[in-house]
């Protein structure tokens, strides 16, 4: 099955690109249309609209609930406030920073979202392989078109955490660092050199790995029927890329997530963002497939296929779950302070974002999918996959936005701009790649068992 | 009591015994019941056995679950006996929810797993003391045993499951009072 990126689907992802970026350059002019000048009189407007956080400072909901001695600790998960306290920062000095903040962070959320949806993706081939799974060997070349983007998807998040600077990674500002010990004690770690190192190790091992087995995979269509080197390549290959990529991908979520947050930890994190991704990945398996089936284009792909996607995002929705509790329940009961203020800033300054997720990633994945039968009707799937993903959107939104806008926060353009812009970069790499190779890995050795899967 | 004669036709393979429920099928005769000694992937489609509704029980114990979780906890921990446990002495059974999660979880897990799997012994005919159903002791073993019942036309189905590749065709008189 040959597939090529037709015209209009080229031109919709180019007008998504071109609609993001106005979105993403209005954002930045809007944000800087405050400035020094006059950002006590934006204030005071504020306040005037009725605002009500504009005329509180920051933090005292915080210092109310943990007292006073706590109050430092909490200021800094919420924006940038570290330097708030003593370091001659004034409010609106504070406020301009979150306001000039959050084009940058808008754009940092799309672009790992994005990426994470790739990087999952190739997780989940790597498995595949790994276990010399049976069912799935003909959404393989579905999964490679989605792994196309774990390279530039990668590049321009470590742009975007480049030029952002001390706008998303405030241990990148030498002079917070100054003046706060903990960073100073894990400087040796969070400097910016390090960081960049580190990313770059990451991301060509998951490029590396990416090459060669798309390389392969291609390799074995064009060999002897009784030659299955390139698939054993393939197998030990994937082992040794998932070793690599369980201990790169929590790392990665320490340097490029929770260290926007530099003095708060969890030892999970690396799980909780990598059930976000996987199952951010399996959903988009799932849609694509979906897509390229209502064209006629997997006539192999039955609806047996479609149920075990729908198993999985099920499934790892219920993990996700299951990891976004253990953080939140042990953190919640000890109450210690300068790990509880996570919680604090997101449970009281968002809400609808924090507790939504939840209704989002679990209660509809759970009540929608949980009947046999609707794991196989494909526009069921695709609703809950929308509702999926929109979920974990919101799940990197509030990984990241209060240790950079604060309470400062909005789904508006430079948000929306920022997921059509990726989206649309996403669906035209990914299209284009798909196109490239026939829709069917017809040398794989379990290529009949797969299409004759049914359950 | 004619139709308490049965046959019995049995096979030594689990893919001869699918052509050979499919070929019965077809040719519409009822099949009473097959015996294997191992699930066979497929059987109940094929047998055209209505899907099992072991699945909705589940689901309802899993509510009774947690329910018997909240009430219990709710109890314990905030009506009976209120303890402060990490400076939440609160004593309100919503506030305190995320601490009592895990056992709410668990007793679903519990409640479900367990009345599904008494649910499924029952309504399979199973329960202490009972007396085996199963007519030939080989099915426990390697042998898969196809019983249909007789109505007159014993010549013509014996054909049939010769044809259909079965090892051993006995025709029986089935004791009704056996279960």
């Amino acid at each position: 099955m040959e597939y090529k990126i037709s015209n209009r689907l080229r031109i919709a992802a180019i007008v998504l690109m071109v609609l993001g970026a106005l979105g993403i350059a209005y954002g930045f002019i809007d944000s800087h249309s405050v400035n020094e000048g006059n950002i006590t009189e934006y204030l005071a407007n504020e306040a005037h609209h009725g605002g009500d956080h504009a005329t509180d400072a920051h933090g005292d909901e915080q210092a109310d609930t943990h007292g006073d001695t706590h109050a430092d600790e909490a200021h800094v998960q919420d924006g940038h406030e570290v330097e708030a306290e003593g370091h001659e920062l004034t409010h609106e000095e504070h406020v301009l920073h979150q306001l000039h903040n959050r084009p940058y962070a808008a754009l940092y959320v799309a672009a790992f979202f994005f990426f994470m949806i790739s990087l999952g993706v190739l997780a989940f081939y790597a498995i595949q392989y790994a276990a010399q799974a049976g069912w799935s060997p003909v959404l393989f070349r579905v999964m490679e078109g989605i792994t196309s983007y774990v390279l530039p998807g990668g590049l321009l998040v470590l742009v975007i955490a480049f030029v952002a600077d001390s706008h998303i990674f405030i241990w990148m500002d030498e002079n917070v660092v100054a003046h706060d010990t903990i960073i100073q004690n894990k400087e040796g770690w969070l400097n910016k050199t390090w960081f960049f190192i580190r990313a770059s190790i990451f991301l060509a091992g998951w490029s590396v790995y990416r090459h060669f087995s798309r390389k392969f995979s291609v390799a074995q269509d064009n060999a002897d029927i009784n030659d299955n080197s390139y698939f054993k390549k393939n197998f030990r290959i994937a082992a040794a890329f998932l070793v690599f990529y369980i201990y790169t991908e929590s790392m990665m979520s320490w340097d490029w997530i929770m260290s926007v947050d530099p003095h708060w930890f969890s030892t999970l994190f690396g799980w909780y963002v990598f059930a976000s991704m996987f199952v951010s990945g399996i959903t988009v398996i799932a849609l694509i497939s979906i897509y390229l089936k209502s064209k006629g284009l997997l006539t192999f792909v039955n609806d047996s296929h479609i149920h075990d996607l729908a198993k999985f995002m099920f499934g790892i929705s219920i993990f996700w779950t299951y990891l976004w509790f253990s953080q939140f329940m042990l953190i919640w009961y000890a109450n210690i302070p300068e790990e509880v203020t996570y919680f604090v800033t997101r449970i009281e300054d968002y809400n609808l974002p924090f507790f939504g997720m939840v209704a989002l990633n679990f209660l509809f994945p759970l009540l929608l999918l949980m009947n046999s039968d609707y794991k196989r009707i494909p526009w069921f799937v695709v609703m809950a996959g929308i509702v999926i993903l929109f979920g974990h959107y919101l799940d990197i939104f509030n990984m990241i936005m209060p240790a950079t806008v604060g309470d400062r926060w909005f789904i508006g353009v430079p948000e929306i701009g920022s997921i059509l812009f990726f989206g649309g970069l996403f669906m035209l790499i990914v299209f284009t790649s798909l196109g490239k190779y026939p829709l069917l890995a017809k040398g794989n050795p379990f290529i009949k068992e797969s299409e004759h899967f049914h359950y | 009591m004619e139709a308490s004669k049965v046959i019995h036709a049995i096979y030594t393979d689990d893919d001869v015994l699918m052509s050979a429920v499919k070929t019965v099928k077809a040719e519409k005769h009822h099949i009473e019941e097959i015996y294997t000694p191992f699930p066979v992937h497929g059987l109940d489609k094929a047998m055209g056995l209505a899907p099992t509704r072991l699945a909705i029980t589940a689901f309802l114990y899993g509510c009774v679950g947690i329910s018997v979780a909240t009430l219990m906890m709710n109890f314990i921990m905030i009506e009976d006996w209120p303890q402060d446990i990490g400076g939440k002495p609160s004593f309100s059974y919503l506030e305190n929810m995320p601490a009592f999660v895990p056992i709410m979880f668990e007793l679903t897990v519990f409640f479900a797993a367990h009345l599904m799997v008494i649910t499924f012994y029952l309504r399979s005919r199973m329960w202490p003391f009972k007396k085996a159903e199963n007519p030939d002791p080989r099915t426990t073993d390697d042998h898969f045993l196809m019983e249909i019942a007789v109505h007159n036309n014993e010549e013509s189905l014996t054909n049939l499951l010769k044809d259909t590749g079965a090892v051993e065709i006995n025709i029986v008189d089935k004791d009704e009072d056996a279960h």
